[in-house]
């Protein structure tokens, strides 16, 4: 089902300020969505608006071609994680989860045997008889998504929910919700601000800035295709260069620094338009001297991070900053306060117009 | 070496315990000193045997004042706890403003000498009073008794000890998880329902809190009882007073008063136990 949560025109102002405006999206059933960007970008406020805990100011909400606008958090039938899981300290892990089929009117006997299944979905099977603070993090983690999706929700919402949690545990725990979900095939909205959750767990993501949506695409997409210089600069790592098309027809553009470029675009666009192109840092290779068949450009080496795998040169061709990702081994040929030479192909380039 | 040296230092180490001395001497001379001396009275007077408790515990006055004390102590903490819950909240979740107006009455109400406040609801109540005119005016030939009545000590113990239960549970309140009523919300929870299986349980420890300490406070009650309450329902401090200042039966007296402290000492060990006294006072 196409169009299973529809968000139009949705505005929220606090006084003269906006935090959202005019975002409009739509969301499949089954559909693993992030929202991601920075803070105070408006991702938050928007999952709270689907939540139903902030009103819009203006917009409608629908759920499976109803509207919802007008309804209460309690009548939605929306389950939440939220950051700190919210797990009610007097309940233990099972009583938790039964706690919204008690609010259904689910018989104790029923629900509380609902309820341990779930928890053995999410892999807690056995843990039910525990206190939150007897659990850990990770753990709380998991019977929050046990007590939101217990009861069928027609929207899972995650609200930034792996934040306190540290890097290994975050990593499993990724894998764990994109399994759950998947295997469940409930429609979910989540909210983070890390963009490695956003690129490994979701269909697509929704990048926001400033109370607007930037785009809407899917991972790979994002980071190949970004169609704006905040969603290329935010997501991974970019050398941006602004640049003047030259030549539309023939693919060129030129820096005054840097000289003429070729670029891969497919739409001819018009000559003297003002852009920005972007290079990945990984599509760039340093070597001594120049390379036939690539464009090439002399950088001198200002800093040399290795982490071992990989490593990051960042230096400084004419006034523009550049930053290189090369193989940990390969860094050996250069040295800080060097000069290199760094080249890429012309499908490296990609041009933003926005 | 280095071992020995720091068991020296720590050893000599008394600023600590010096510091401390001032207090510890006024507690010694001004509070223990005393309470062993009433202790031992209990015991010795008139002379040395067990009669003093052994009448107060067999007693049938004694007995009945006892548990009037009981009674009345935990009736009016139902009623601190009745009027201070819903004050409590709106403190802990009204606009900033309102908050700001409602602690204040309660903190001036709190910082207002008792005894004060036990004179005012002698004004209040008494025959001469605003209400006894009022309740004339509006057509009461013969207006009831107000004063000296178990309804106006128990009145006035209620508006005393109130800002105890009101200030527990509001602490306890107000660091909810605004999350969890959310939660709460999104998983279908509201009103009645949201109150009972969330909010009420998150703020017990405040309920518990509160209860005690009223409670506790109440049982020894003296000087409110006596002046407002009625003479033939005496609560126990009253009795005690009364034994030692109009009968002269220090010996009773001190029993009573030993009994009274081991009752509100086993209370405060039985909360220990359940939530520690450290948390009494928030």
């Amino acid at each position: 089902m196409t169009n299973y949560l529809q968000l139009s025109n949705i505005t929220k102002t606090y006084g003269h300020f906006t935090a959202l405006d005019d975002v409009s999206l739509s969301v499949d059933k089954g559909e693993f969505v992030t929202f991601l960007g920075p803070s105070g970008s408006g991702k938050t406020t928007t999952l709270m608006i689907i939540a139903g805990f902030e009103k819009a100011s203006g917009g409608k909400v629908q759920v499976g071609g109803q509207s919802i606008s007008e309804l209460a958090p309690h009548e939605r039938n929306i389950g939440i994680v939220f950051q700190n899981y919210a797990l009610f300290p007097h309940k233990t892990a099972v009583e938790n989860v039964y706690f919204p089929l008690q609010m259904r009117g689910v018989s104790r006997s029923k629900g509380l045997r609902q309820a341990e299944d779930t928890l053995s979905l999410v892999g807690l099977k056995g843990f039910g008889h525990r206190h939150p603070k007897e659990l850990s993090g990770g753990q709380q983690q998991r019977v929050a998504l046990a007590r939101a999706l217990v009861f069928e929700p027609s929207l899972l919402l995650l609200d930034e929910p792996l934040g306190a949690l540290d890097k290994n545990l975050r990593e499993q725990m990724q894998i764990e919700i994109k399994r759950i979900q998947r295997s469940l095939g409930v429609t979910t909205i989540f909210v983070t601000h890390d963009q490695s959750e956003a690129m490994s767990m979701s269909d697509r993501i929704v990048v926001f800035e400033k109370g607007r949506i930037e785009q809407v695409a899917a991972p790979l997409d994002i980071y190949h295709r970004p169609q704006t210089s905040f969603v290329a600069a935010f997501i991974g790592e970019s050398n941006l260069i602004p640049a003047t098309i030259t030549s539309g027809a023939g693919r060129t553009a030129e820096n005054s620094t840097l000289g003429a470029f070729q670029y891969a675009a497919t739409d001819i666009l018009a000559d003297g338009q003002k852009v920005t192109l972007l290079i990945r840092p990984e599509h760039i290779k340093l070597s001594r001297n120049p390379i036939e068949g690539r464009k090439n450009v002399r950088m001198i080496v200002e800093t040399i991070v290795n982490y071992g795998d990989n490593a990051l040169v960042i230096g400084r061709a004419g006034d523009i900053p550049m930053r290189v990702r090369m193989l940990g081994a390969d860094v050996v040929i250069i040295r800080e306060g060097e000069e290199c030479c760094i080249s890429w192909m012309p499908e490296a380039v990609f041009v933003i117009t926005k | 070496m280095g071992i020995s040296l720091s068991k020296l230092t720590e050893k000599t180490n008394i600023w600590p315990w010096l510091l401390l001395a001032p207090l510890g001497i006024y507690m010694l001379i001004f509070f223990v000193v005393p309470l062993a001396e009433v202790a031992i009275m209990s015991f010795t007077e008139p002379k040395v045997s067990l009669a003093n408790y052994q009448k107060v515990l067999t007693g049938a006055l004694y007995q009945r004042v006892f548990l009037n004390t009981f009674v009345t102590a935990a009736f009016v903490t139902l009623c601190c706890l009745l009027v201070g819950y819903p004050l409590a909240y709106l403190m802990a979740h009204s606009k900033p403003r309102t908050a700001m107006l409602i602690l204040l009455l309660v903190t001036m109400s709190f910082w207002t000498s008792f005894l004060v406040r036990t004179y005012s609801w002698m004004v209040l109540l008494g025959n001469n009073g605003p209400l006894i005119a009022f309740l004339e005016m509006i057509g009461f030939d013969k207006p009831p008794q107000l004063l000296f009545t178990r309804f106006s000590s128990t009145l006035a113990m209620v508006h005393i000890l109130a800002p105890y239960m009101i200030m527990n549970i509001y602490t306890v309140m107000k660091k909810i998880d605004p999350a969890l009523i959310r939660s709460a919300e999104s998983l279908g929870a509201r009103g009645w329902s949201l109150f009972r299986h969330v909010y009420l349980p998150l703020t017990a420890p405040g309920i518990a809190n509160g209860s005690v300490l009223v409670f506790v406070i109440c049982l020894g009650f003296y000087v409110t009882p006596v002046l407002l309450g009625s003479p033939r329902e005496q609560m126990i401090a009253g009795l005690i007073g009364h034994q030692i200042e109009e009968f002269l039966a220090f010996g009773l007296g001190s029993a009573m008063a030993m009994i009274l402290l081991v009752v509100t000492l086993i209370i405060l060990t039985i909360y220990h136990r359940r939530f520690g006294l450290d948390k009494l006072w928030g």
